[in-house]
């Protein structure tokens, strides 16, 4: 880290970023430099695979996770909403697949129920909501040397994952028939991905903020979409989309004094709407 | 012309001859189901199905709506778990797996969506990870897959933008990828004018005299079954009738299954 921290940040023209600057901005700086491909990754399966309501769902149940977690106490809250993240990502699958409903009503109604459970959970006995008001704004500038090594080993594990089945994941989502012709497993893709969102989203709820985390798994890869005209265009865009309005949000906000996530969510959203001018045909 | 070189490419592939064996086929490989049946949920949708295709014959499979058409097809993918036997025999005789290659019905790709026909047969076909830059070899070997349908020009099409007739050939070069014993398409007749039909058709039969390989087809397109066609099988609950084209399109059993006239006649 003193690498970093003392011989890579003062070459950035800022002056938080000096040796004497303001570690937590430094902190807040690497930890978007590892979410944002992370999500800029995962939002290209979301979009294409049309899950971006399912997505916002699994952030939903997140947050449920973390409010079990907090009942837990000091034992354990992070494996704790993990653990629930992961268990309601693969119920979810399998409901969706079972349910002879329309996708969207079953995921209205996960969402709604996880939503109700977290609150219920994080209010009985008259407990204040206000503990639970960092998760659903998120703040970059409190992250801790050790999370951001979390978080990388996250980025880690998903380039594994891209690299071993994503062509795997991209057949069944846009072709389940012609996938399950070639043998593929279908399902057991499905909620390999659903978890991979479950535990991004866990672990970075904290950081971006429910509110709009599902924004970061949305709008990078529908942005790139407009302009992509292959896989590889397509995956380069998001992620470079994304750690553009990752660097630009956490620089503005940190001058102005804006919630970090919403202010990256804010340039994801230019992004997207320049994108759109400039569409393919 | 074009054509002409379709046809020279993919007899370029024929495999060798296996000596003819004795066998349940009687030295041919085939496909046999016996009383075959699904149920899904509470609804019988085919029952007692008895069928025998032969490698290099060219089977439809007619019926009406909700005949159970696609149901039986997938069925005989394994897609739906069904009763009775299925068994497919190589020319030697021996009882094995097949591999099958299967064409979809009405493939749906959003027009928007980044993926290439490049990307769609990487996908399908390499381990190559489709978001890293392609590896000249692996281009290489999707056009010698896309040549088999004279569909090198696609390579770099995005799939959605494909015409019906385009993305059919596209998905045929995708089943034919590794070459299957049995090659199976859902209703490939349909969203495709006459001249295409045409085309896929004796693209089929090419296939199957180079590749001896059995091919079994759903359509609702009677015209052109004679003389494409070896066999076809009319599907109404189970088999209501199975010969050549000409036999069951005249038959009882086709007039009652769609509501026509006695005197009605091909």
């Amino acid at each position: 880290m003193e690498v970093i921290y003392n011989g890579l940040f003062p070459l950035l023209p800022f002056s938080w970023a000096q040796p004497d600057g303001f570690l937590f901005m430094k902190n807040a700086f690497l930890a978007i430099l590892v979410i944002t491909p992370l999500f800029g990754l995962l939002s290209t399966m979301v979009v294409t695979n049309r899950m971006s309501f399912f997505s916002d769902a699994l952030g939903h149940s997140a947050f449920t996770g973390m409010a079990i977690g907090a009942l837990a106490g000091a034992l354990a809250p992070i494996p704790c909403a993990i653990a629930f993240a992961v268990t309601f990502a693969l119920l979810f699958t399998v409901a969706r697949r079972r349910a002879r409903m329309s996708s969207d009503t079953v995921i209205g109604v996960f969402s709604s129920t996880a939503v109700a459970l977290g609150i219920f959970i994080a209010t009985w006995g008259g407990q204040s909501f206000t503990k639970f008001n960092t998760l659903l704004i998120g703040d970059v500038l409190s992250v801790a040397p050790v999370e951001i090594g979390l978080l990388a080993l996250l980025l880690v594990v998903v380039a594994i994952l891209w690299l071993l089945a994503l062509n795997r994941m991209l057949l069944s989502g846009v072709h389940g028939a012609l996938a399950d012709s070639r043998g593929i497993p279908v399902a057991v893709y499905e909620g390999v991905f659903s978890v991979a969102i479950a535990l991004v989203v866990t672990l970075s709820m904290s950081w971006i903020g429910l509110l709009v985390i599902n924004s970061m798994l949305v709008l990078p890869g529908a942005a790139a979409r407009n302009l992509a005209r292959n896989m590889r265009q397509y995956h380069l865009f998001s992620v470079l989309g994304a750690l553009t309005a990752g660097i630009a949000g956490v620089l503005t906000s940190f001058e102005i004094g804006s919630s970090a996530g919403a202010t990256i969510t804010l340039y994801l959203a230019v992004f997207f709407a320049l994108s759109f001018l400039g569409r393919k045909t | 012309m074009e054509k002409e070189k379709l046809y020279q490419n993919i007899r370029t592939r024929q495999p060798k001859h296996a000596p003819p064996p004795p066998g349940s086929c009687h030295g041919a490989c085939c496909l046999r189901g016996t009383d075959l049946g699904l149920r899904l949920g509470d609804e019988t949708v085919f029952q007692h199905v008895d069928l025998h295709i032969h490698c290099g014959e060219i089977v439809a499979l007619i019926g009406p709506n909700g005949a159970g058409k696609s149901s039986l097809l997938k069925a005989i993918l394994g897609q739906y778990p069904h009763t009775g036997q299925l068994d497919f025999f190589l020319s030697t005789g021996d009882r094995a797996q097949p591999v099958f290659g299967y064409v979809p019905q009405n493939p749906v790709f959003d027009r928007n969506d980044p993926i290439s026909v490049l990307d769609l047969f990487i996908a399908c076909i390499a381990r190559w990870p489709v978001f890293l830059p392609v590896p000249k070899t692996l281009r290489e070997k999707v056009l010698a897959c896309l040549a088999r349908v004279h569909g090198e020009k696609l390579i770099d099409r995005r799939v959605g933008t494909l015409s019906g007739g385009e993305l059919q050939r596209v998905l045929l070069a995708l089943a034919l990828e590794p070459v299957p014993h049995i090659l199976i398409l859902d209703e490939p007749m349909s969203g495709v004018d006459i001249d295409g039909m045409k085309l896929l058709l004796d693209m089929l039969d090419e296939i199957r005299r180079s590749y001896d390989l059995s091919i079994l087809m759903s359509t609702h397109d009677f015209t052109m079954l004679d003389p494409y066609v070896d066999k076809v099988l009319l599907l109404n609950d189970t088999i209501q009738a199975a010969g050549a084209p000409r036999e069951v399109l005249n038959s009882d059993a086709f007039r009652t299954a769609f509501h026509l006239g006695k005197e009605w006649r091909v």
